[in-house]
């Protein structure tokens, strides 16, 4: 018998904000003027100023119109000046690879591997044993590269098919858009190895038509009547950073195809400091939400690997999960409200309440619905104050037996860090191959001495030696005492602390590593059998179809959970001899992922389906299961308005 | 007949690998030495090395064999504790102990024995190269043919002489009953499992249990019989599934990535339990398996058991056997340690796989051509042919079912291994053992015999001409006949005295005549100094052809001489291999100075043969006798 509802209060600018408090609870909050609500009351001021030059027609809620708006220098909306990501993405991103145009590996004159740019700790350094690495492991050399093609060739982009009476009543409301070529292009893929290849090698397929930029929650309103009303098909953008083929264009699409890039909605709309929300709209990509709370001395804590170049739109809907979930949860723990605009409408629940007992969750029909139902504009996250401490750590095990046994009791206890990670062996060297130089002979011979100390005199065996890294956050003691915690658990399996700064650079290869290629991730609970088993099928597979040098079959269990874990596997190979190695890696990803079924895994942990794993969506939640989303497909969207015909 | 069924460029198969006889190199070294050996086998890669109580402990610890110990705690009333003393109590019945000093003990022992009785032991060194391969790959699953007692100990013979890991057995608990036999089994590698044990839930859970944890581990190479028992009737027997169900479990759950079945052709020429089974068969109980009996049948140390034949056919990976037939997600369903019985889905993949694997001994089986022989004899005793059936319509029924059954697919062995060399020479000590019967007889006809080739081969049939071709045989071959010096005319009387006598010559002052009865004596007493004429001419022939021979090498030259004419058909008597009747020719030649020994020096040079040679090639030695009609005489 315990419901919740919320009390209903309205603050002084006029917008609507909950308050939740729990039946019975002493749980309670209020609103009382905070330093947010103060500064936000002065901008919205300044900001209806500006709403009335702009003459846009105005309905609902005024409050959030005016946010809606260019408001330069406004504290609050400090995206404009700051942001990230430009409506010209192209000017600070790479249009054929993974993240910023100015952070690149690449060989220097002296035939050693660097870093380039300035935006990474390891950015501008020089790893001397990333090139032996990669020699080593699948024998790529230098004198074998395939160059990229250097720039966009427009005229290779067929011209686009535009519906005149939708952008005629397009341009009536004044929402940019561009038919652009290079806009297109970016728009038209993710991040899969199949879709950068192509790029790479300047082959571009079907691309959007037009790229829309609405800058707030009822710009989309518009466009989708436009689109519903001219039957124009509607792909929402977000960061563009799927794997899962989600962004490419149905090559059997025949209608206009129209790109709905949200980075222009990338507002935090308010912060509810006593009930610990935000309100923010969805086109914000992760660091910039993060940067943005933290100003406010708050944080999400929600860090997915992309959360550079990631939207909250797109988390939402493709389920995502982030790093520190340990402590902050998954994104539908964080989410506690969504606003999604369909061809039928607007759905948003009608209050703020933490929990609710009213038949199924209708947010579960959004989240994950990898923009087949309509386009996030807008959602409330919780969010928690910034921890006062934190601290990385590693544990070294002597296999990877044993580090997965450690992490099955830290779940037991329930006392996983912020964030658990074990890499193995493979990986361990990659990691240690991205080592950058170090700046000093006692650096190297304090490393000499770990090594000697961990293989010699631990007699851990350096190739089956496998690392978890560790990350705690909160308050300095606590931090402490759970570390110590840890620890303590580790040293029963055998592991042995392994320092800070091992676990730090852990972390930062995880937003590094995207720069070399490739991730897939799934979640089961027979972890030591599904590693054997899927690292042998890469392997096998690659032979069977001609690779010539043994592949890197890697993996790292990225999640512990009560009832099982998250596991990513990395697989590269050497396409060096191969006719058609796209072609090759789909093949082994296909096997790879029918092996993982088959020994229990799921289809996706965190990347959703898209296209590329759709033809396993039967097998996974069944007839009736496809039939049930099938019904809310027809419902919600009955001409495939949002036709990327992902999912189903 | 034999030989012509198994003549033909047919005989091996191309997709067969060729066989390796292993105990001609014990014929030819030493066995102790061989015991000794240094033995390290590739292992599995993924092997996590485990003594043998280790594994006990891990069967027992098994989360698996925990979940039906409380269960059955639950049901009878007992405490887990006591439960886990009956699951312990089990083990220990069960579990094998395999020992590296009890199989250097057998293979010892068992070189002597399988010298004793088998004239070899084949084996396709290609198959065994694979299987090599395959251990060191994924957990392997031995399954031979059932045909003997003998298969289990040959298998791990055969393993250990290529230096492979050793499997551990499933054997019958009746092996336990003999005392110490049954513990050296236990230390080679053997355990033993009840022949039936349908409900005892917990005897199944360790049994397989163990069975599992032995193959995952990659402890072993895991070995049992498909047919469950020894097929009596040398047909394979409807596989058994418990088994085989059991060990493709661990890859079904994903706790293995691939397993690999090695099915077994084990091909006897003639098993040990021959006329067990028959009598067997017969209602005649077969006796309890025990020490003592196995010292009673020693007396079939003295038989012959001819060849065996062992083919260690393609691994067959479960992985591919499932491949699009099982959905192996359903096992995620469950805990893996509940144990669960196997859905229709999953039994029927198992029985074709099953059946796939004992099509696949079958089908390596290598077999004799006697095979073919008893379908024909089978036949013609239905059929009540109590007469016999000639040879030449035995062989043509013979012949025809085996071109009949090769167009079915069936492969006729295997005189591969045998050189056309030593073939000739297999035969020809049957031939001159042969020929030692015959020459006891010899001394009646000598002297007709050579009365019947100087008339032969005589221009006319005058006395003078006739008698002066039986002088001069008579004179060759008195080195190899007891002719008495000085005695020509005599014997010459004697034998014209002889056929007249049989009426086969009519003799008058100045001719000789044949009469019409006569020709057939004659035919046959001139073939019978055929064979010696032909082994003396080729002698000259030899001696034409080479130059100069010492003593020594006079014998292995003319022998391979004779036996590169006798493999190109040129020819007949294969009797001539005979060292005795060269030795013979070359003293006759010696006598008559054709060849001189030359004194100094061991050697001699050869004058003159060249016409002795030509007179002697005045005698052809034709007749050519069809070597089929010698085994006829047979």
């Amino acid at each position: 018998m315990c419901h919740t509802f919320p009390a209903l209060t309205s603050d002084r600018s006029s917008r609507i904000c909950s308050l939740l408090y729990k039946h019975g609870s002493s749980m309670a909050s209020n609103s009382s003027g905070s330093d947010s609500s103060d500064r936000q009351r002065i901008a919205q001021q300044r900001l209806s100023v500006i709403a009335g030059h702009l003459q846009r027609p105005v309905e609902g809620n005024s409050g959030i119109l005016a946010a809606e708006c260019k408001a330069q220098g406004d504290k609050l909306d400090v995206s404009s000046e700051r942001r990230t990501v430009p409506r010209r993405r192209q000017e600070i991103m790479k249009w054929n690879g993974w993240g910023y145009s100015d952070s690149k590996f690449l060989y220097n004159k002296k035939g050693q591997a660097e870093f380039t740019g300035k935006r990474y700790r390891l950015s501008g350094m020089i790893i001397p044993g990333l090139r032996e690495w990669m020699e080593s492991t699948f024998g790529a050399n230098l004198q074998h590269k395939t160059p990229a093609a250097p720039i966009l060739n427009s005229s290779a982009v067929q011209p686009p098919t535009l519906n005149e009476a939708f952008l005629k009543e397009l341009k009536s409301t004044g929402i940019p858009f561009s038919h652009d070529a290079e806009d297109r292009v970016f728009r038209s893929h993710g991040h899969c190895l199949h879709e950068i290849f192509a790029l790479r090698e300047g082959k571009i397929g079907r691309v959007p038509d037009l790229v829309v930029w609405p800058n707030c929650h009822n710009d989309v309103v518009k466009i989708v009547e436009l689109a519903c009303k001219h039957n124009v098909c509607l792909m929402p953008y977000g960061g563009g950073t799927s794997v899962s083929s989600a962004l490419e264009c149905p090559p059997e699409e025949t209608r206009s195809i129209v790109s709905l890039d949200t980075s222009q909605m990338n507002r935090i709309l308010w912060i509810d400091e006593k009930n610990l929300t935000a309100h923010v709209e969805a086109g914000i990509v992760g660091q910039d939400l993060e940067r943005l709370l933290n100003e406010s001395g708050y944080c999400t804590g929600h860090e997915p690997d992309s959360m550079e170049f990631s939207s909250l739109g797109g988390w939402v809907a493709t389920r995502a999960s982030g790093m520190k979930k340990n402590i902050y949860g998954n994104i539908e723990d964080l989410v506690v409200h969504i606003k999604m605009v369909t061809p039928q409408g607007v759905i948003e629940k009608s209050c703020q309440g933490p929990r609710m007992s009213t038949g199924p969750d209708v947010h579960h029909f959004i989240m994950g619905s990898e923009g087949t139902l309509g386009v996030v504009t807008e959602v409330t996250m919780k969010i928690r104050p910034m921890p006062e401490y934190q601290k990385y750590g590693s544990v070294v095990f002597p296999n990877f037996e044993m580090g997965v046994a450690c992490l099955r009791e830290v779940a037991r206890q329930r006392c996983a860090p912020a964030s658990i990670r074990l890499m193995d062996n493979e990986q361990f060297k990659f990691g240690h191959a991205l080592k950058p130089q170090v700046s000093s002979i006692f650096t190297s011979f304090l490393d000499g001495l770990k090594k000697f100390y961990i293989t010699k005199f631990k007699g851990f065996d350096p190739n089956r030696l496998c690392v978890a890294t560790l990350l705690f956050e909160g308050d300095r003691e606590k931090v402490l005492q759970h570390e110590k915690q840890v620890y303590d658990i580790a040293a029963k399996f055998g592991g042995l602390a392994a320092g800070e700064d091992n676990g730090q650079r852990g972390y930062m290869l995880t937003f590094v590593i995207a720069y070399l290629r490739v991730v897939l991730g799934f979640k089961y609970t027979l972890v030591l059998d599904i590693c054997r088993n899927v690292k042998a099928r890469i392997v096998r597979e690659c032979k069977d179809k001609g690779v010539q040098f043994p592949p890197l079959s890697t993996c790292r269990v990225t999640q512990t959970y009560d009832a099982g874990a998250c596991v990513y596997f990395y697989f590269a190979f050497n396409y060096r001899g191969l006719s058609d190695p796209v072609h090759v890696y789909e093949q082994v990803e296909h096997a790879a992922r029918e092996e993982i079924l088959a020994n229990g895994g799921s289809l996706s942990h965190h990347h959703g389906v898209g296209k590329l794993r759709k033809e396993w969506m039967r097998e996974t939640i069944s007839s009736v299961g496809m039939g049930m989303l099938r019904s809310v497909k027809d419902y919600v969207d009955p001409n495939n308005i949002f036709g990327n015909r992902n999912l189903l | 007949t034999l030989n012509k069924i198994s003549s033909s460029k047919f005989d091996t198969p191309s997709k067969r690998d060729d066989f390796e006889d292993i105990l001609e190199e014990r014929r030819n070294s030493s066995d102790l030495r061989y015991a000794l050996k240094c033995y390290t086998p590739v292992l599995y890669k993924g092997l996590t090395p485990c003594k043998v109580s280790e594994l006990k402990q891990m069967v027992l610890q098994s989360d698996q064999l925990g979940y039906v110990i409380t269960q059955v705690s639950k049901e009878k009333g007992m405490t887990t504790d006591e439960v886990t003393g009956d699951a312990a109590a089990i083990l220990e019945e069960m579990a094998q102990r395999l020992q590296l000093s009890t199989v250097r003990f057998f293979a010892f022992t068992l070189s002597k024995v399988f010298k004793t009785l088998f004239r070899s032991i084949c084996v396709n060194e290609e198959g065994l190269q694979r299987l090599q391969q395959a251990i060191h790959n994924h957990p392997v699953v031995l399954l031979p043919s059932h045909r003997s007692y003998m298969d289990f100990l040959l298998m791990s013979y055969i393993l250990y002489t290529y230096d492979l890991a050793l499997p551990v057995i499933a054997a019958g608990m009746d092996f336990m009953g003999m005392k110490v036999v049954g513990e050296m089994l236990r230390m080679s590698g053997a355990f033993f499992i009840r022949r039936s044990f349908g409900g005892d839930k917990l005897y199944w859970a360790v049994f397989s249990e163990y069975v599992k944890i032995m193959l995952k581990n990659g402890y072993a190479p895991v070995e049992f019989f498909l047919e469950g028992t020894r097929s009596r009737t040398a047909k394979s027997l409807t596989p058994k599934l418990g088994l085989l169900n059991i060990v493709m479990d661990p890859f079904l759950k994903g706790e293995v990535f691939d397993i690999s079945l090695v099915p077994v052709s084990i091909s006897y020429e003639r098993t040990l339990e021959e006329a067990l089974y028959a009598r067997e068969l017969l209602g005649v109980p077969k006796p309890k398996e025990s020490t003592s009996g196995l010292f009673k049948a020693r007396k079939i140390l003295s038989e012959d058991y001819g060849s065996i034949h062992v083919y260690f056919g393609q691994p067959v990976s479960v992985r591919s056997l499932a491949e699009s037939r099982v959905n192996r997600s359903q096992f995620n369903l469950i805990p893996r340690h509940i144990p669960t019985r196997p859905s229709e889905e999953i039994l029927s993949f198992v029985n074709d796989s099953a059946y796939r694997l004992v099509r696949a001994q079958e089908e390596n089986m290598v077999l004799k051509p006697w095979v073919l022989l008893a379908f024909v004899l089978l036949q013609k005793q239905a059929a009540e042919d109590k007469q016999g059936t000639a040879l030449d319509e035995f062989t043509e029924q013979a012949v025809w079912l085996r071109d009949l059954s090769r167009h079915y697919g069936l492969s006729v062995l295997t005189r591969s291994a045998i050189t056309p060399e030593e073939e000739l020479l297999n035969q020809a000590v049957v031939i001159l053992s042969c020929v030692s019967y015959r020459n006891q007889a010899l001394n009646v006809f000598i002297r007709p015999a050579l009365l019947a080739s100087a008339i032969h081969t005589a221009a006319s049939n005058r006395k003078q001409e006739i008698y002066n071709g039986f002088s001069f045989l008579r004179n060759m071959f008195s080195n190899e006949f007891i002719l008495c010096p000085g005695a020509t005319v005599q014997d010459f009387e004697e034998a014209c005295y002889l056929l007249v006598k049989t009426g086969a010559l009519q003799i008058n002052q100045q001719e000789v005549l044949i009469t019409e009865r006569g020709h057939r004596t004659l035919a046959f007493l001139t073939s019978v100094l055929d064979p010696f004429l032909q082994g003396y001419q080729v002698v000259c022939r030899f001696l034409c052809e080479e130059d100069c021979l010492t003593e020594k090498q006079f014998i292995p030259a003319v022998r391979k001489f004779i036996i590169k004419h006798l493999l190109t058909g040129r020819l007949r008597y294969i009797e001539v291999l005979s060292s005795d009747l060269q030795k013979n020719a070359l003293a006759a030649l010696i006598r008559l100075g054709a060849v001189q020994k030359i004194k100094g020096y061991v050697g001699f040079t050869h004058l003159r043969v060249p016409c002795w040679f030509d007179r002697l090639s005045g005698y052809p030695t034709l007749t050519p006798m069809p070597f089929k009609s010698v085994v006829a005489h047979l």
